[in-house]
């Protein structure tokens, strides 16, 4: 079945009105912007998601793709964020099949703002639009409620007032690349250091005629200090109240076992982003 | 034409006050909005050891997802002489609303230095830290809107360490974290200092394991578990950040020190 499901809204209005209040959603309280310069378009974002006061992603990706050559930077809710710019891509990409031409920027935000407007800013996805297509480069905002603008410079999120102070008092007309980089490099950090809902690292997506280059991590200015003590517990410090030992041959009547090389070695099926 | 919205606003941030206007309702009468209290982020956390007594507290004041300044002290030295409390030997930290914590410290250093003129001598920690809950206690129905902690040396020369609910509730403890990051800090600190959850590997099996008995600490392994505390708390709190000002009370006085912390 496609679309929504609201089949929980009645029960959740009900729980609402006794008082139960909502599931907090986290929130990408964020810095992104976008800069058009000479040959190509240039967006970039920081990498804190919080949820409430505190910070639920410490280097999470807001720059998504939605084609090879146009890219977006989402600031608002995560979830709808990343769901709004996923289905956008799809539908774009079986557009650009269907036509056999390159998927156009002004359709992307044109499909985007179609699909916030009908939700009535319910889906809380605020976005930066930046592409390259055979039309020339593109830069625009698309906000929650589906009004959109087209700009040479543009800044949203919860540090967006402190990254356009940056482009008010720096931004020239027909930059080079490098000078555009920059420029937006220093408009995030200028949310990173003054806004509270933005913070750790700046990530920044280059897109020209040529190609699309993604700069995950392009100024880490947040690296942790290591910690004063260990903390590392001696084994045994851990209360065990209850043993019980399965064997393997009861374990491989369920699962696939498969030997370690050394026993120092420890399995993993995933790695996790952790500090030291 | 569209930026109504500029991006994600704080959901349930903190109060701000005095923004609420006078509003129309819908029976037409108009109702007037006071808030006389904000909240100011920041975290603060103080640890007693056997001769020494160690407060600390990060130095940013914030306003919703605003910085007002990287550096408002929220340590307070009590009492000694003049402006710059020459040979005092009492701290108070205080967390939450930024005025009403300065108004709380100029109230009891205030009090503590004419204690020392009436009676010629200084006000032991002890009778300080009972004067303070009588402070808070006295402004029950309007209270300082703060998280107090107390520190400084005992009459037997041990560190003491009281803390304080906003309407003056108060305890001698080993350790108390306060503020912002008060949920992050305070379980680290029951683990690393009063040994919680902790067993004497091999001391037995199941019930029957005893418990790693805590004790107090050294200096320098307090100072290190502090800074932990803290560097870790501005990781995950964003009120958290800019600069930790510490303060350590023994025989020999007050020793300051400021160290900087992440700025994001």
């Amino acid at each position: 079945m496609a679309g929504f499901d609201f089949s929980n809204h009645n029960r959740n209005a009900a729980l609402h009105a006794q008082g139960v209040p909502l599931p907090k959603a986290t929130s990408t309280g964020t810095t992104i912007v976008g800069c058009l310069f000479d040959g190509g378009v240039v967006i970039a974002a920081d990498t804190r998601a919080t949820s409430g006061p505190i910070v639920a992603d410490k280097n999470c990706e807001k720059l998504h793709y939605i084609a090879p050559q146009i890219w977006c930077a989402g600031a608002g809710t995560a979830a709808d964020t990343e769901f709004t710019t996923a289905i956008i891509s799809s539908n774009l990409e079986l557009h650009s099949l269907s036509t056999g031409r390159k998927p156009r920027v002004v359709t992307c935000m044109t499909l985007l703002k179609q699909h916030l407007f009908r939700y009535q800013g319910h889906i809380g996805a605020y976005l930066v639009v930046a592409g390259v297509d055979p039309t020339g480069c593109h830069l625009f905002t698309v906000h929650a409620h589906g009004s959109t603008d087209k700009l040479p410079y543009v800044t949203m999120g919860s540090g967006s007032l402190a990254a356009m102070s940056v482009f008010e008092t720096q931004w020239k007309r027909n930059m080079a690349r490098d000078d555009a980089v920059k420029l937006c490099a220093d408009a995030i950090q200028a949310g990173i250091w003054n806004d509270l809902g933005s913070g750790s690292n700046v990530d920044v997506a280059v897109i020209t005629e040529e190609k699309t280059t993604l700069m995950r991590n392009h100024i880490t200015p947040n690296v942790r200090v290591p910690k004063q003590r260990n903390y590392r517990f001696e084994k045994g410090t851990t209360a065990v109240l209850n043993e019980k030992v399965i064997t393997r041959e009861e374990v491989s009547k369920y699962v696939t076992v498969h030997e370690l090389q050394d026993d120092s070695v420890t399995a993993t099926a995933e790695t996790m982003d952790v500090d030291s | 034409m569209a930026a109504i919205f500029s991006g994600a606003p704080p959901q349930s941030g903190p109060g701000y006050s005095f923004t609420q206007t006078p509003k129309a309702v819908p029976s037409g009468e108009r109702q007037h909005g006071f808030y006389p209290y904000t909240d100011n982020g920041g975290s603060t956390l103080g640890i007693s050891g056997a001769d020494f007594t160690i407060l600390a507290g990060d130095t940013r004041s914030t306003s919703g997802y605003n910085i007002n300044t990287r550096y408002a002290p929220k340590l307070f030295k009590i009492g000694g002489e003049g402006p710059d409390n020459k040979g005092a030997r009492i701290v108070l930290s205080v967390v939450g609303f930024a005025a009403d914590g300065d108004a709380l410290k100029e109230r009891l250093d205030t009090i503590v230095k004419m204690y020392k003129y009436q009676h010629g001598k200084p006000m032991s920690v002890t009778a300080c830290a009972q004067r303070l809950s009588h402070i808070l206690y006295n402004k029950r129905f309007f209270p300082y809107y703060v998280h107090a902690i107390l520190g400084g040396l005992d009459e037997e020369g041990k560190g003491a360490l009281y803390s304080y609910d906003p309407v003056g509730s108060y305890e001698r403890e080993q350790c108390r974290a306060a503020g912002a990051a008060s949920s992050l800090i305070m379980p680290f600190l029951d683990n690393q200092v009063n040994f919680k959850n902790m067993y004497m590997p091999g001391s037995g099996t199941g019930h029957e394991l005893k418990a790693k008995e805590a004790g107090p600490l050294p200096q320098d392994h307090v100072e290190d578990l502090v800074r932990d505390a803290f560097t870790s708390a501005v990781e995950r709190h964003i009120e958290v950040g800019d600069g930790l000002q510490m303060m350590i009370i023994n025989r020999e006085g007050i020793h300051e020190t400021y160290t900087a912390l992440k700025r994001d």
